[in-house]
């Protein structure tokens, strides 16, 4: 088995795949944030795989990918901050973490 | 790419699905959250068969240590009170089919991608053993390119984590009595 490009592609997109079914299935807000992780790891991990295969020379590396998947590791650790005291808020008012409890603007 | 090389990607790729299959499909939140470790390990792993020794190394302090961390104490503070699942059908065959769909879809972008062929480039190791050979992915090469091309950005990213944690503390607090009174009497308000 040659693994390439496209077999990183491929893993990226059924990690990616599994992150999002698990975000429209579950309804506890923790892990609907945890599949977002998943996601987004999937995500950088294409990011850097496509990298790996342009890699510039030697003395000019090109690491525009590994750059920007710097940047969504530090945009994902503040999202997870921030969504976790969310559910904080959310069990404090609702006592619960289930996300169809969280109906405030539906009725 | 080297024998070693596939190996572990075989191992870190099998190990990051099974372990997202798990994290998204337990029962038990602590159990997710322990999988998702593993998740985010398993791909620091396939970021080293990439040759992106420093993002492995930043996944496994950022992940590792600090958002799996965050999630595992976020757990044990709601405690097991919260995580009754709900046993409200509303919705289900909704999910079901939203599920279905997203599988298709994926499935189809996963085999179309697969075709996808690149000419491998052999990348120099550092022979000598030292760290400041500059080699592809290490910390000279990529904190040359962050800071070369990407200082702006990344000062930027330094903005919005003090912003993230000042919008944490101030969400996630709790209010004291007189805070309670006054958001009580908008909410009678707006009803």
């Amino acid at each position: 088995m040659q693994i390439g490009l496209g077999t990183y592609l491929a893993l990226a997109s059924v990690l990616f795949t599994i992150g999002a079914i698990g975000f429209l299935t579950r309804r506890n807000v923790l892990l609907q944030l945890m599949s977002i992780e998943i996601m987004l790891n999937s995500v950088n991990l294409t990011l850097v795989a496509f990298n790996r295969w342009s890699p510039g020379a030697p003395g000019e590396w090109m690491l525009q990918g590994q750059v920007l998947a710097f940047f969504v590791i530090a945009v994902a650790a503040a999202e997870a901050a921030v969504g976790l005291a969310i559910i904080i808020s959310l069990f404090r008012l609702k006592n619960t973490v289930e996300s169809d409890r969280a109906d405030l603007l539906r009725h | 790419m080297s024998g070693g090389g596939e190996l572990v990607f075989l191992l870190c790729g099998l190990v990051a699905m099974v372990t997202a299959v798990l994290t998204v499909s337990a029962k038990n939140p602590l159990r997710a959250a322990l999988s998702l470790l593993a998740h985010v390990v398993s791909l620091a792993g396939l970021y080293l068969t990439l040759h992106a020794h420093l993002l492995a190394a930043i996944q496994m302090l950022v992940y590792a240590g600090a958002v799996v961390v965050l999630f595992i104490f976020v757990i044990m503070l709601i405690g097991p009170s919260g995580m009754k699942p709900s046993d409200n059908p509303r919705g289900r065959v909704l999910r079901g089919a939203a599920a279905l769909v997203m599988a298709m879809v994926g499935a189809s972008i996963a085999f179309a991608v697969a075709a996808t062929q690149a000419p491998y480039v052999d990348l120099d190791q550092c022979r000598d053993g030292s760290a400041e050979c500059g080699q592809f992915g290490g910390v000279d090469a990529l904190g040359d390119a962050i800071f070369s091309g990407a200082a702006v950005p990344f000062e930027l990213v330094s903005v919005l984590l003090l912003v993230a944690i000042i919008a944490a503390v101030a969400v996630a607090r709790g209010h004291s009595p007189e805070e309670k009174k006054a958001l009580e009497g908008r909410g009678k308000a707006v009803e």
